[in-house]
């Protein structure tokens, strides 16, 4: 992959006006309180998978914290890897993490994600979520209980709390994956 | 194809998509609503296990065959090491022969219990998901306390097992025992009466016997169609020729009798956990192995989804010579292909999903020229080939 231009910090901070402000606390707050999450799954053993339902589930019952499962990468604002990344679903996982709208974080779950885990130096797999993609949270384990997936998901939120111009910061990490355009839906 | 090429739309499914939480492209070729072509485009999950196998010692493998599939995970491993075992002429002692039964049936239950709920799902009616994962996760604190996991359970190794049944804990999964029996009967009369499972499901993706004995189906769908055949009872291991049990046959074939087989084959794991836990003999959990193993076998094992199958090829080594692996989901997608050609494009997943496909065992891999973003299948021959002209130059 090609490192496109970085983006023109200068002229977004212009943007940020008195208005932008107030409405920036806003859409933190809302986002905090509601992060969708998208589960991909890149080559996992199902072990991470079936413990990420099993947190949305009953037991735990995530939602209660605005924690919802999405069908598509233009809901999510979370993607939840699982899985070493296999080289054929290396493009898959570039092309959903582009899909998905700004402010995106990526959340993996697993020791195969975080590393490769037993898989690594597999002739087929690429040693771990964040040789693709940019990384917030890892979740270790194999596979981690739901309550540490749980943690993860908690640790997140304070994340995007703490982050405040999210936008900005967020996407300086992510420039090495061609999304360089329009950040002023944010303001 | 050319001849009405307005009506036909070809339809990718994957391999992010919402229905199966594994990555997995189904093409579909849809004319209207009806499905007249369908191919699944398997290699998303393959991560070159049989491979990375042949590299490591055989106690580290166990932990490698254990993540070929996180819900089967315990079949994986105990079928490997039963077959270690066979190659080194060593028997697991008799309570560890308990101890896997014991497991393996608890990790039916629970296999059982989350098809269900994804079946469940599939079908829109999310209330009985949740209602049976929700009673699942008895039986995943069974796991955890016994075996100090709840996924991979690291319960197998070569000659025996790791954790042993505390008496304590023995008592406690006795008084849990009428309960988990009460949350089947639940599920069982939810199954059995609601009228949108049975909208849904009955008549919905029949494997006729004839289709089943030519796609060569294993398991619960096998069964489901007709076919009498249990490895636990036609070709014992563990200890099953010791308790007494029911399979379980329906001759339909639909979804609907697989849900009923299924739910029939919990309450059977449910008489053989009550018979272990009464039966379970005392003594060692483990026998020694010698360290340098020689010869073959082929090892199986009736998991939650089918016939299990593993074949290990020791020559005076550690690290096995070759391992293979042959999942139930391999058998199965290939009755579920047939199935859906005829049905509409809504009942795809529900047809799917009802074999219990479990992608992470089964996946082959494919060659693509990246260059040219061509895929293209190698026969055996040209792998062979491959195979000699890759150890000749040496890169492996």
């Amino acid at each position: 992959m090609e490192n496109p231009p970085l983006v023109k910090k200068t002229l977004q901070k212009k943007r940020v006006g008195i208005f932008s402000r107030f409405g920036l606390k806003i859409t933190t707050w809302a986002r905090k309180r509601s992060p969708w999450l998208l589960h991909m799954n890149t080559g996992s053993c199902n072990g991470c998978d079936i413990e990420i339902l099993a947190a949305l589930t009953p037991r735990l019952d995530a939602e209660r914290f605005g924690v919802k499962l999405v069908g598509s990468p233009r809901h999510a604002d979370v993607l939840v890897c699982t899985g070493p990344v296999t080289l054929e679903m290396e493009e898959a996982l570039i092309q959903t993490y582009q899909q998905m709208p700004h402010p995106k974080f990526v959340m993996v779950v697993g020791s195969c994600g975080a590393t490769g885990g037993v898989f690594k130096n597999s002739y087929n797999v690429k040693n771990g979520v964040d040789q693709v993609i940019p990384v917030d949270i890892y979740v270790p384990g194999c596979p981690p209980k739901p309550e540490a997936i749980f943690m993860g998901i908690a640790q997140l939120i304070q994340k995007i709390e703490n982050l405040g111009l999210i936008g900005e910061e967020k996407q300086e990490s992510s420039s090495n994956t061609q999304e360089v355009e329009t950040m002023e839906t944010i303001a | 194809m050319s001849k009405l090429p307005s009506k036909r739309t070809e339809i990718n499914v994957g391999p992010q998509h919402p229905a199966l939480k594994e990555p997995e492209t189904f093409k579909v070729v849809i004319e209207g609503e009806k499905v007249v072509e369908a191919e699944p485009i398997l290699g998303h999950v393959h991560r070159g296990i049989e491979k990375l196998a042949e590299s490591r010692d055989y106690n580290k493998v166990l932990y490698l065959a254990e993540r070929i599939c996180g819900i089967c995970s315990f079949a994986h491993q105990a079928n490997y090491a039963k077959g270690v075992e066979m190659i080194a002429e060593v028997e697991a002692p008799p309570r560890a022969q308990y101890l896997r039964m014991l497991v393996a049936e608890l990790e039916r239950l629970h296999s059982h219990m989350l098809w269900v709920g994804v079946l469940a799902h599939e079908i829109g009616f999310d209330t009985y998901y949740l209602l049976v994962w929700k009673d699942r996760e008895i039986i995943m604190d069974m796991l955890e306390d016994l075996t100090g996991n709840r996924v991979n359970y690291g319960m197998n190794k070569v000659g025996g097992v790791r954790q042993d049944l505390s008496p304590e804990l023995k008592k406690e999964f006795i008084e849990k025992i009428p309960l988990i029996r009460e949350k089947l009967e639940e599920i069982k009369t939810i199954a059995l009466e609601d009228p949108t499972i049975k909208a849904r499901c009955n008549n919905v993706g029949i494997i006729s016997g004839e289709l089943a004995r030519q796609t060569c189906v294993t398991g619960p769908t096998a069964r489901a169609s007709g076919i009498n055949w249990d490895l636990r009872r036609d070709s014992p291991y563990f200890a099953y020729d010791e308790v007494k049990f029911n399979v379980p046959i329906s001759e339909k074939g639909d979804v609907f009798s697989k849900i009923v087989l299924r739910i029939e084959e919990m309450f059977e794991s449910v008489n053989i956990i009550e018979q272990v836990l009464e039966m379970i003999p005392d003594g060692e959990i483990f026998n020694k192995v010698p360290s340098r193993l020689n010869g073959k076998a082929v090892s199986r094992i009736e998991a939650p989804r089918g016939e299990n199958f593993h074949y290990i090829d020791f020559r005076e080594s550690k690290q096995p010579y070759r391992m293979r692996v042959r999942a139930p989901t391999y058998a199965n997608l290939a009755s579920s292909v047939k199935v859906l050609i005829g049905h509409h494009i809504a009942d795809v997943p529900v047809i799917v999903a009802a074999n219990d496909p479990c992608f992470s065992c089964t996946d082959r891999t494919l060659v693509i020229d990246k260059d040219r973003g061509k895929k293209k299948l190698l026969t055996k021959e040209q792998l062979r080939l491959l195979g000699i002209k890759t150890y000749k130059e040496g890169i492996l």
